[in-house]
C-alpha cells in the first residue's frame, strides 16, 4: 500500500516526537519502517523499546501493510535438520498460524517461480496434460479445514522434561484451498484400470509417494492456498497434494507430476521409510490413515499450576473422520470424564477440548483420550507396544499423561 | 500379491463411480445427489454436478513427459540404458557418499546402507538395504533422484548403476564383477521382500 506523501510526514513526525518526548524509552510496541519502494509496514521493536507506561497518552501507530505479532509474544517452531515442530503448548483454537505450521522435508525448501510452475498428469489417462498455476486456479475451488500430521510423531522422555511440541509437534491444522483432484482426474480422463498414482515433488529430493487412486477420487486436493493466502514455501508453494486424514509424507509438496498406474511404484519413502514393524517379523506398508489422538496442552510441561480451578485444555484429531468424544482423567486413568468439545467438530480435523477441574493440590496424573466415529479409542503406550510386537515407530499415537507434583510443577509421563 | 489385486479392484469400483459421474453430469442434479450419497468422498460429492471437461491446461507432449518421468518401478519399467559394477561403484561411493554414510556404509553419520555386523549400531533396528529394502529398483530410483544430498541429480546413469551395484554387493546380494543393468537389476530378490504386508488396520475400534 502506497502512502500519500502528506501521510508519510505525519507518521515520521509522530514517530520522532514520541521518541524524543520519552527520551529513549519508546512509547509504541510497533513502529513504521519505510522501505526503498516507499511502502510502509509495521515492524516489531526489541524488548528494550517496548510499551509506554500509559498507552492512552501517546498516539498509536497508523495502519500498515502487514500485521505483526506483538513483540511480547514469541512462539517459535523447534527445527532439526529435517523437520520443525509446532509449539502446541503456546497456541489456542483449531487453526495453526501458517508460520508455525510444522515442517518436514527431505531435501530442503525449494525456491519455485510460480510463473514457471507446471503440473503434469500422465500415465494411464486418456489425455496427458500440463496445468500451470493459473490453470489450476481457473478450475472450481474447494476449501477444507483439516489437520496434517507426520506419521513419525511420537517422542517420550525419561526425565519428564518434554513439551507437547517435542512429543507430537509434527501436527498442525490449516484451511487448505485448491482444486479437487477428482476434477483434474476427469479433465485428463483417468483410465478405469488405474489403481495407484505417483505424486512427485520438485524439491531437491524429487520426493515421490504412491497413492491409491480412490483417494484421488474421494477427497484429495491440489492445494495452492493455506489460511487465506498462497501456500507457504515450506508447505509446498506454489502447489501441493493434500490428502485429508492421511500421513503427512504422502501429501507431496511442490507437486510437479502425477502418474497414473496399475501398481504402486515402491519408492524409497514407502519402503525403507514410513513403514513400521508390527511383530512376527512383518513390516506394515501403505498405512496411510492417521489414527485418533489427543494431548492435553494445558497444563503441560513446563507449566507450573496452582491449586484451585484449572481448565484442562487440549487438542484431538482423527484421520478416520470426526472425533466424537474426548475423555479426561485426573486420577491417573482410574476414572474418566467427558470433556467439552469446541464447535465446530470437523471431519479429519483438529478440534479443541476442555475440562474444568478443581485441583486440591495432591500429586496426580492427568491425561486425555480421543474416541472417533469408528469407535476407535486412543490407546495407551502399553497397548500399542503389545499390538505391534513391542515395536515403536511410525503411527504411534499413545495417550499422553502429565504428572502434577505437589508444588504444581508439571512433567511428562509415559502411559 | 492378493492385496494389490484388492487395491486394484477398489480402483475399478472407483472408476465405475467415475463413469457414473459423467452420466450424472448429463442427468443433472437429482441423480447426482443420489450417487453422491453412495460415496464417502466429500469433495467428489461437491464436484459431481460439474462439467467433466473445462478445457483448461494443455496437452503434454511425449518429450515434455519424458523430461520429467524418471521413476523406476519394481519390474524395471523406467530403467535407463547403461551399466556399472561394484568395483566402479566403490570408487564413486568413497568420493561422493562416504562422508555421510561412512566408509563401509554401516557407520553413518546418516542412514545405514549396509547391514554388516548386526551386533553393532542398533541391533534389530537396523534398516539397511540388505535387510529392510524390499525392491532393488528402489535403490537405483532413489540414488538417481535424490543423491548425493549436496548435489542431487548430478550422477550419470552409469554412475547410478555402479553405486547400486556397490551397495547390493556390500549387502551380499550381487557378485563384485557383475555388470548391473536394466535387465538384471529387477531380478534381484531382496531378503526383506516377503516381510512387507499392506496396512492391516480396518478403520474400526481395534488397536493395531
Amino acid at each position: 500500500m502506497q502512502l500519500p506523501d502528506d501521510k508519510k510526514d505525519i507518521i515520521t513526525t509522530s514517530k520522532i516526537s514520541r521518541r524524543s518526548l520519552l527520551a529513549g524509552a519508546a512509547a509504541a510496541s510497533i513502529v513504521l519502517v519505510q522501505t526503498a519502494s516507499g511502502k510502509a509496514f509495521q515492524a516489531a521493536l526489541t524488548a528494550s523499546e517496548l510499551a509506554a507506561d500509559d498507552p492512552t497518552k501517546v498516539p498509536g501507530v497508523p495502519p500498515g501493510t502487514l500485521g505483526t505479532r506483538s513483540p511480547f509474544e514469541k512462539p517459535v517452531k523447534t527445527p532439526s535438520d529435517t523437520s520443525s515442530r509446532t509449539p502446541l503448548q503456546d497456541l489456542h483454537g483449531m487453526i495453526t498460524p501458517s508460520d508455525l505450521h510444522y515442517e518436514r522435508h527431505h531435501g530442503g525448501v525449494p525456491s519455485i517461480d510460480p510463473a514457471k510452475y507446471e503440473l503434469v498428469i500422465h500415465g494411464m489417462v486418456d489425455k496427458p496434460m500440463i496445468f500451470t498455476l493459473a490453470d489450476l486456479k481457473r478450475f472450481p475451488s474447494v476449501s477444507r479445514i483439516a489437520f496434517l500430521e507426520c506419521s513419525g510423531n511420537y517422542r517420550g522422555s525419561n526425565d519428564g522434561k518434554i513439551k507437547p511440541q517435542e512429543i507430537c509437534g509434527l501436527t498442525s491444522q490449516s484451511e487448505w484451498t485448491g482444486v479437487a483432484l477428482s476434477t483434474l482426474f476427469r479433465e485428463v480422463g483417468v483410465n478405469p484400470k488405474a489403481s495407484w498414482f505417483l505424486a512427485e515433488g520438485m524439491d531437491a529430493a524429487v520426493m515421490t509417494r504412491s497413492v491409491p487412486v480412490h483417494k484421488g477420487w474421494d477427497d484429495a486436493i491440489i492445494a495452492y492456498a493455506q489460511n487465506g493466502e498462497a501456500i507457504r514455501p515450506e508447505q509446498g508453494y506454489p502447489a501441493r497434494l493434500f490428502l485429508p486424514g492421511w500421513e503427512g509424507n504422502a501429501n507431496v509438496k511442490w507437486l510437479r507430476r502425477i502418474e497414473l498406474a496399475d501398481e504402486p511404484f515402491m519408492t524409497r519413502e514407502e519402503t525403507s521409510k514410513y513403514t513400521e514393524a508390527v511383530g512376527g517379523g512383518k513390516i506394515r506398508q501403505f498405512s496411510f490413515t492417521m489414527d485418533a489422538r489427543s494431548i492435553i496442552t494445558y497444563p503441560s510441561y513446563p507449566a507450573k499450576v496452582e491449586k484451585g480451578w484449572i481448565e484442562i485444555r487440549g487438542i484431538a484429531w482423527s484421520g478416520r473422520g470426526k472425533v466424537t468424544r474426548v475423555e479426561v482423567s485426573t486420577d491417573a486413568g482410574k476414572t474418566w470424564q467427558q470433556a467439552a468439545l469446541q464447535q465446530p467438530v470437523l471431519d479429519k480435523a483438529i478440534i479443541t477440548f476442555r475440562y474444568l477441574w478443581n485441583w486440591e493440590g495432591n500429586p496426580t496424573e492427568i491425561m486425555s483420550r480421543a474416541v472417533d466415529e469408528t469407535g476407535y479409542v486412543q490407546p495407551f503406550l502399553k497397548q500399542l507396544l503389545a499390538a505391534r510386537g513391542g515395536n515403536m515407530g511410525y503411527h504411534f499415537n499413545p495417550v499422553t499423561a502429565w504428572y502434577l507434583q505437589k508444588d504444581g510443577l508439571v512433567s511428562f509421563k509415559a502411559t | 500379491m492378493s492385496w494389490l489385486k484388492a487395491r486394484s479392484m477398489l480402483g475399478s469400483t472407483i472408476k465405475f463411480l467415475g463413469t457414473a459421474l459423467m452420466l450424472v453430469t448429463a442427468l443433472h442434479t437429482a441423480t447426482s445427489l443420489k450417487v453422491s450419497r453412495q460415496h464417502p468422498g466429500v469433495l467428489l460429492a461437491d464436484t459431481l454436478s460439474q462439467p467433466v471437461h473445462y478445457g483448461f491446461g494443455r496437452p503434454a507432449t511425449a518429450a515434455e513427459i519424458a523430461a520429467l518421468d524418471i521413476d523406476v518401478r519394481p519390474d524395471g519399467t523406467g530403467l535407463p540404458k547403461g551399466e556399472g559394477n561394484a568395483m566402479e561403484g566403490k570408487a564413486i561411493y568413497i568420493q561422493k557418499c562416504a562422508a555421510c554414510h561412512g566408509a563401509t556404509g554401516t557407520d553413518g553419520p546418516n542412514d545405514r546402507l549396509v547391514v554388516g555386523d548386526t551386533t553393532k549400531g542398533g541391533g534389530r533396528k537396523i534398516k539397511a538395504i540388505g535387510n529392510y529394502w524390499p525392491y532393488a529398483t528402489t535403490v537405483f530410483d532413489y540414488i538417481r533422484r535424490a543423491m548425493p544430498f549436496n548435489q542431487p541429480g548430478s550422477l550419470t546413469d552409469d554412475e547410478v548403476y555402479s553405486l547400486t551395484a556397490y551397495l547390493l554387493n556390500a549387502n551380499g546380494l550381487l557378485p563384485v564383477d557383475t555388470k548391473l543393468n536394466a535387465k538384471n537389476l529387477p531380478k534381484i530378490k531382496m531378503p526383506a521382500r516377503d516381510k512387507f504386508i499392506p496396512d492391516d488396520r480396518k478403520d474400526g475400534p481395534e488397536i493395531r
